[in-house]
């Protein structure tokens, strides 16, 4: 009873830690932190518009958030997702633009496909050379990343366009638009990816936690010797645990593609999604819910944090600053507890 | 008497659960002083308080004489009470001096002196006749060296009192011998032990004296020399224990399992089995006897499909299994108790409950098209938990909370349960107590009067005697003999497994 509620306790008490932090920087220089705060929750939640803004920001994270929670439940800690998403977000463009005529029914699903397939192409090869060849799946997703950036603006420049910094916008058929969400949030960017997030967190769950697959996949990551001797395939698990991981992160492309923008651009950097993603799975305790929840709050403060210099003059760096403290406090409290469990751990032994 | 230690009415409680009541241990010095108990009887917790990592409810502790309370390990090392540690503390990158005067450094110009820490270790490594070579790397050495290491660094920092916890669970009989010969010097040097154990014949064979726990309750302290081995059992269980295990003659049948010129190469692809032969029959049991390393590991490995196998072939009721992958060898009828149950046998961050199924999860009735039915998974569990008397407080208990003898009982069930033909069983009884062992025992016989084939791997002489009904003893990876446990004789073994064939009988 007590582990319940520490594992609820601890990412509540690390997010109000944050926000202390930075109502004492916005104090040390010279800003009002309740005024501070005041608008960051306005700017999130203040009117329908800012909600649905929330929820639109909300989409990708969930996305990126269950691509490295499922990872690193299977025992892999997936650094990749960034790149996942951005190969993911290409090719449910590319699949958007490129045909015209199908009917939605069939235009959609096949661009969301796209991007699932890419991302869980660009999750396979860290997972087959971790499974074949024993790399490390950090260093080689890490490189993947600036492969996925360059490889994509690449493609949008050289391939998809005549040298434009942009892609076309994706036919009506591949898109998510809703004017149904836009309506009723006052024509904010939401759109029907937000279904969809919810969905993909329930797979998640249900796929772990109920699934023959889910059983293997956790028993692989607990212990491997373990699972070949109970007769499991752990190399085969390995690449699968990557390229499902990486179908979440391209799925969370594609709601950036058809959804958000309606296409895809030049990227100078990343887009810090995938990035986000990791603390979002960490905050969330590696849970499906727990991601949904993380992935609220990480779109209220990116979303409310707009607002901080419009309406209380904090400047935006120190909104930077603010969000930085909440996953420096959520990554510490995660290390504390991880100490402290294997601290009790061989006390125990 | 002159006690160097002396806890009085020790008294420690966790959540309402006393692991200690009320016991009183005296150490006197010179004296090698067994503290004897079942697996969670509270022997560890008892040493904890000594050494400071739990401060006692009620009680004291008095060192030489004096009141004193130990608040942290450090403290205890001030006090002069060291503790060689079950699981090894060691730094396997490091050297054995390193590992030694880690955190204790003679110093220079705020370096480490290196050469000065090996001159130290060496000459403690001389007075007490524990033998190491202070540059080797501890990843280089063996489990009985770094035993050595263990001791050494206790000895380093100055220990007077040394607390053994369980060293023969993880040596060979010879290294026992040795670890034995190692006490002795360190006594003839003034300094006391308090040996951690449940081996019997160990504390006949070096203790003074033995104060027996039970249920977290202090039984008593005997001399050893007014005492034997089925007293001393009956004290730990609370009951009468027997250590011949009673079984009726074998009745063998048709072969169940055939191996023919097997050849294996371990990790390092060095050979480890060589043209193995090997048969084993339908109602008996066949112990495999022989030191550490010549090959058994990667025997059973190559039977169930674990690793690959270069020549021979391995047959299940005539049927050719060679190189099938784990889970076919499974499916054909071979159930396996793993010599190493946190690596192989469990998944510890699973529920009990949970690794019940480990290999039949994919079945029917656990799961239906990819779905787990957890609901009949844990049917099953409550059912093989109630069998085999696992003690957990619940199904859904983490594997890793349970004692060594508990998790060993739930793998038993669960390998027993599958109905195989071959049931393989690695060291089954490693590390468990009395009451335990005797349990595993009656299930390994019972198994065989069922009719099913029994292939048992233990480096405990004991065991091989009474439970086989045939003993096929292994010198570098080959069967240099089999023979009857009847008409055999401990020193006999001993001969054989050390590669003499005097004495051998018939080849199979």
């Amino acid at each position: 009873m007590s582990k319940k509620w520490t594992v609820l306790a601890v990412p509540v008490i690390s997010v109000l830690l944050g926000l202390l932090a930075g109502a004492i920087i916005m104090i040390a220089s010279g800003n009002n932190p309740a005024a501070g705060y005041m608008a960051l929750w306005n700017g999130a939640f203040g009117d329908s518009f800012y909600t649905g803004e929330t929820l639109r920001q909300m989409t990708p994270y969930i996305f990126a958030g269950l691509a490295v929670a499922f990872a690193f439940r299977t025992g892999l800690f997936n650094i990749g997702v960034e790149g996942q998403l951005l190969v993911g977000w290409l090719a449910s463009v590319w699949v958007g633009v490129a045909f015209v005529d199908l009917p939605k029914v069939i235009h959609l699903p096949l661009a969301i496909s796209a991007g699932a397939l890419a991302g869980a192409l660009w999750g396979f090869i860290p997972g087959f050379l971790k499974a074949r060849l024993r790399v490390h799946e950090v260093i080689v997703t890490i490189m993947m990343n600036y492969t996925a950036l360059h490889v994509t603006n690449h493609f949008i420049r050289n391939v998809i366009s005549d040298g434009s910094d942009a892609t076309d916008v994706v036919n009506e058929t591949a898109s998510l638009r809703s004017p149904f969400l836009e309506n009723i949030t006052d024509f904010s960017s939401l759109h029907n990816g937000i279904y969809l997030a919810v969905i993909a967190a329930i797979i998640m769950w249900f796929m772990l936690e109920k699934t023959t697959l889910g059983y293997e996949l956790r028993a692989v990551g607990y212990n491997q010797h373990a699972s070949e001797y109970a007769g499991m395939n752990v190399n085969r698990n390995i690449i699968l645990s990557m390229v499902i991981s990486g179908a979440f992160a391209g799925i969370g492309g594609s709601m950036q593609g058809l959804g958000t923008f309606g296409n895809m651009f030049i990227n100078s950097g990343f887009s810090g999604i995938g990035f986000d993603g990791i603390a979002v799975a960490l905050l969330g305790g590696n849970t499906a819910i727990g991601v949904v929840l993380a992935a609220l709050l990480f779109g209220a403060l990116k979303v409310g944090s707009l607002n901080m210099p419009i309406e209380s003059g904090v400047p935006n760096e120190l909104v930077e600053i603010v969000i930085a403290l909440i996953i420096f406090f959520v990554a510490s409290s995660y290390m504390i507890t991880w100490l402290l469990s294997r601290f009790k751990k061989k006390e125990a032994k | 008497m002159d006690y160097v230690i002396e806890m009085l009415g020790i008294r420690k409680e966790f959540n309402g659960f006393v692991a200690n009541d009320d016991i009183t241990l005296q150490l006197a010095k010179g004296e090698i002083h067994a503290l004897l108990g079942e697996n969670g009887a509270g022997k560890s917790t008892l040493m904890n308080v000594l050494f400071g990592l739990y401060q006692p409810e009620a009680g004291e502790i008095r060192v030489n004489g004096q009141n004193v309370l130990i608040t942290n390990p450090n403290k205890a090392n001030d006090l002069g009470i060291g503790m060689v540690h079950q699981h090894f503390m060691l730094v396997d990158t490091f050297t054995v001096t390193e590992n030694i005067v880690l955190g204790n450094e003679p110093k220079k110009f705020g370096t480490v002196n290196m050469k000065q820490a090996e001159q130290k270790v060496r000459e403690l490594s001389e007075q007490y006749g524990l033998a190491v070579d202070p540059t080797a790397k501890i990843a280089d050495i063996s489990v009985g060296m770094q035993q050595r290491v263990e001791i050494l660094k206790t000895l380093y920092r100055g220990a007077e009192i040394l607390i053994f916890d369980e060293p023969t669970a993880v040596l060979t009989p010879q290294e026992i011998k040795e670890l034995i010969q190692i006490m002795r010097a360190l006594i003839k040097e003034g300094k006391s032990i308090i040996l951690i154990t449940h081996k019997l014949k160990e504390i006949m064979e070096v203790c003074d004296r033995v104060t027996v726990i039970r249920k977290g309750k202090g039984i008593g302290t005997v001399n050893v020399s007014e005492t034997n081995p089925n007293h001393l059992a009956s004290l730990m269980v609370g009951r009468d224990v027997t250590f011949t295990t009673e079984k009726a003659d074998a009745v063998p049948e048709q072969n169940v399992l055939e191996i023919r010129g097997l050849s294996v190469n371990d990790s390092r692809g060095v050979q480890a089995v060589r043209d193995l032969d090997l048969n084993v029959r339908a109602g008996e049991i066949v112990g495999i006897c022989g030191v550490d390393g010549n090959g058994q590991t990667e025997l059973i490995e190559a039977i169930t499909g674990l690793r690959k196998v270069s020549s021979g072939a391995v047959t299940l009721n005539g049927k050719n299994i060679t190189s099938y992958k784990p889970r076919k060898v499974a499916e054909s009828g071979v159930a396996h108790i793993p010599q190493d149950r946190h690596k192989h046998g469990l998944v510890l961050d699973y529920p009990i409950g949970v690794n019940m199924v480990l290999q039949t999860y994919y079945q029917k009735p656990f799961s239906k098209a990819g779905i787990m039915n957890y609901k009949e998974v844990y049917k099953k569990a409550n059912t093989l938990i109630e069998e085999f008397d696992v003690r957990t407080p619940s199904e859904t208990t983490l594997a890793r909370a349970l004692s060594g003898g508990n998790q060993q009982k739930a793998i038993i069930g669960r390998e027993v349960d599958r109905d195989p033909d071959l049931l393989i069983a690695a060291q089954p009884t490693r590390g468990l107590d009395v009451g335990a062992i005797e349990f595993i025992h009656r299930r390994l016989i019972e198994q065989r009067d069922k009719g099913k084939a029994v292939l048992l791997l233990s480096f405990e002489l004991d065991e091989i005697m009474n439970v086989s009904d045939r003993i096929a003893v292994i010198y570098e990876g080959q069967i240099v003999a089999v023979v009857d446990p009847k008409e055999t004789t401990e020193q006999e073994l001993g001969l054989l497994m050390a590669g003499s064939k005097k004495g051998a009988g018939e080849r199979v």
